[in-house]
């Protein structure tokens, strides 16, 4: 049996987004989503992620964890995005923090830089782990946001990805029913 | 009562998909202009369908709305876009700009500070900074791809050689976040300083031209100007009639068939409230 979705697509829908809006508008606040039926062993998130944005439009890659059949089979029922085998075709990438193939994520082009991945990143949770400084648009001053099970390969990639502006990856960084954005924009540095 | 037939908001969730995702890349961009298929509403074109579709992929029923035209909240395109919003999404309406938490605006950025929580959605006409100097829109987008402005340059500064000064009042370009120049919609140059490190989102949609753009809070938007010539926005050298204000956008109003001439507050709100908190002339 397939596990059900939203409870209420169009105002559930509407409050996921609304929640992404604010935290890509301001890199490092995490926020909540609501409930989404996820299917082991997808994240509250994640699965909520995808209801919200994700169609026949969007090309999807899960990594090697995540694409269960169960999880396959609901990612189709629910938003009839094409699931791609290379994560250079996603337009969103669902990995593990560990195993995320960062190198390989589309960075769009100079005319185009929307045509990028976002890279949706399954981390241990938002507790003191790894504490990281930002700073850039949507933040004030600085911020500061511990994430736990982000690998130190993460840091020198997202270095990279800055120096690519304005093309480049936008990441959410999720832990069950949480998010935090770190759009392409923010200077990520580890205290 | 009657069944509902249309979505919540107006759209329906295929296309609000559309628009939520160009807006999530346009705050990761800022200034960036990202293409989305535009829809038709129910209002005439030219009446602000891309900052209609962006407010109906945003709103929610917790939303307070606010619509301002000019400055003003009781004109009629105003009126019918909130009338609009409050039948189709139910939402709560306002003239009250702090009680606001989504603002759709054409030609002003409200006097009343803006606060975290709150959103502006433009209506945009033209979003293409460069289409004065470039017709050709894979130019332009050649152009912002290089980050080259220098006919932006060229242009402001013919400007002051002729005048001896910039002369743009309104829809002033603006650099975002030190990279893309973008046109800050019709608002007068007078506003421009109110987008700089603002504590609200900005988003701007262009129905015509089908493009969505964004600026994040507290994001750097700087009026292009040179160090000798550097940006003076103009605003009349007058005080309101009503309220006495000095420090806000006047509009200028003939007031009898004589065309006597007054000027008064272009944002009615704030104006309303500075007299009802007994600071009258
Ligand atoms: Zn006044």
């Amino acid at each position: 049996m397939l596990t059900c979705g939203f409870a209420d697509p169009v105002h559930d829908a509407q409050a996921a987004f609304r929640a992404l809006l604010e935290a890509t508008a301001r890199p490092g606040t995490i926020v909540s989503l609501p409930q989404s039926g996820a299917p082991q062993p997808l994240p509250e998130a994640a699965a909520a992620i995808a209801l919200t944005l994700c169609d026949r439009d969007t090309a999807v890659w899960l990594d090697a964890c995540l694409a269960t059949p169960s999880v396959c089979q609901w990612l189709r029922f629910h938003t009839a995005s094409p699931l791609v085998a290379d994560p250079a075709d996603a337009c969103f990438a669902f990995a593990r923090a560990d195993t995320a193939p960062f190198g390989s994520l589309s960075t769009g082009t100079d005319e185009a830089p929307e045509r990028s991945a976002i890279l949706v990143l399954l981390v241990k949770g938002f507790v003191p782990g790894r504490v990281l400084r930002l700073s850039g648009p949507g933040i004030e001053t600085e911020k500061v946001l511990s994430v736990d099970g982000l690998p130190s390969a993460f840091l020198a990639w997202r270095a990279g990805n800055l120096a690519l502006y304005p093309r480049g990856v936008d990441v959410l960084l999720i832990s069950g029913n949480k998010a935090a954005a770190l759009p392409r924009t923010t200077v990520v540095q580890e205290v | 009562m009657n069944a509902i037939s249309y979505n919540f908001a107006y759209l329906d969730e295929q296309t609000k998909r559309e628009i939520r995702r160009a807006l999530l890349k346009a705050l990761a961009i800022p200034g960036h202009q990202v293409p989305f298929a535009s829809r038709e509403m129910p209002l005439a074109r030219g009446w602000g369908t891309g900052g209609m579709q962006v407010t109906a992929a945003v709103i929610g029923r917790d939303d307070v709305l606010k619509v301002i035209d000019q400055g003003a909240d009781d004109t009629t395109n105003a009126v019918s876009i909130r009338q609009f919003f409050g039948r189709v999404a139910g939402v709560r309406t306002t003239t009250r700009t702090e009680e606001a938490t989504l603002i759709q605006t054409r030609h002003r950025i409200p006097e009343t500070p803006l606060r975290p929580g709150q959103i502006m959605v433009y209506q945009v006409p033209q979003p293409e900074p460069l289409w004065r100097l470039e017709p050709s829109r894979a130019e332009t987008r050649r152009l912002h791809a290089l980050a080259e402005y220098g006919i932006m340059h060229v242009k402001l500064y013919e400007d002051i050689a002729r005048h001896g000064r910039i002369t743009l009042a309104y829809d002033y370009p603006v650099l975002v976040h030190g990279r893309y120049v973008m046109s800050p919609s019709p608002i007068p140059a007078f506003d421009n300083p109110k987008l700089h490190r603002s504590p609200a989102i900005h988003l701007f949609g262009a129905g015509r031209e089908k493009r969505i753009y964004a600026v994040p809070p507290y994001t750097d938007v700087v009026s292009l100007a040179f160090e000798d010539h550097p940006f003076r926005p103009w605003k009349a050298e007058a005080a309101c009639a009503l309220c006495g204000s000095t420090d806000t956008y006047l509009d200028e109003i003939v007031i009898d068939d004589r065309g006597t001439r007054r000027y008064v507050c272009s944002d009615t709100d704030w104006c309303e409230r500075r007299r009802a908190q007994g600071r009258p002339v």
